[in-house]
């Protein structure tokens, strides 16, 4: 170890609302950026044939598929809204303490939220692709 | 020495000729994709149950044809700008860096072009 002076470690700070939407923006961006592995190979199976799409179907529609499409529902909810807050930071907007932890409590609610009605609408439209 | 200044040089005016651009493509492609995500996913809702022929008649659509190509180009350049940002942030092996972002560049560009391909597949063949 050299004798340099060392920023104090991330691990001491304690959590704040404000790192923890920052570090999952990024974590979401990542996710989302294996979905477009998910998206590619269902236009695959589509453009293939009915047989093709079928057994993508049936991929997307068991446990670990729907588990994943969970998963990149909210991610995607979560920096769509996140993204957005990043743009008005971007422009100048929204840098008061009072309204970044208001908008960040709102991108979390709006997320949930949205990722609540998009699942009970699936759900209610019986199987899944 | 050189006489230019810092703004001069992170305008992009500076020998490697890109200082900003990812950062500005980045917002460009994030906004041309707060429309372009949530027709996508309104329009995968919208088939969610429905049957091959179906899903097949909604990408024929020509709008629809189009949105979504238009989708794939701002989506896998955000995913690479982003992904990139976070090599840049984490990976200091300079060697190993250079050869991740190549890699991963290379593969989007494929994915991407694999789906566009599907996509017009997908639209211009008879049913």
């Amino acid at each position: 170890m050299s004798s340099r002076p060392l920023s104090p470690h991330l691990q001491i700070y304690r959590p704040q609302l404000t790192s923890i939407l920052s570090i999952t923006h990024r974590t979401t961006g990542i996710f989302l950026s294996a979905g477009i592995l998910a998206l590619t190979y269902w236009l695959i199976s589509v453009a293939a044939g009915e047989s093709t799409h079928a057994t993508a179907r049936a991929w997307l529609g068991s446990l670990p598929g729907q588990l994943l499409l969970i998963g990149w529902s909210f991610s995607f909810y979560f920096h769509l809204c996140n993204g957005i807050r990043h743009l008005f930071w971007d422009v100048g907007m929204g840098f008061e303490l009072k309204t970044v932890y208001a908008s960040g409590y709102t991108v979390v609610v709006a997320s949930v939220v949205m990722t609540a009605l998009t699942w009970s609408y699936v759900l209610s439209q019986g199987s899944v692709q | 020495m050189s006489l230019e200044s810092d703004l001069a040089r992170v305008r992009g005016l500076g020998s490697a000729k890109d200082g900003t651009h990812s950062f500005w493509h980045q917002r460009i492609t994030a906004i041309a994709l707060i429309p372009l995500s949530v027709w996508f996913v309104a329009g995968i809702l919208c088939i969610v149950d429905a049957s091959h022929a179906d899903t097949v008649a909604w990408i024929k659509a020509p709008h629809v044809t189009v949105l979504f190509i238009a989708l794939i180009i701002a989506l896998f350049y955000h995913v690479k700008i982003g992904l990139q940002e976070v090599i840049e942030d984490y990976l200091h092996c300079e060697w190993f860096k250079l050869a991740t972002r190549i890699c991963l560049n290379l593969a989007i560009a494929m994915c991407g072009l694999i789906a566009i391909v599907a996509i017009l597949k997908i639209s211009l063949e008879a049913i």
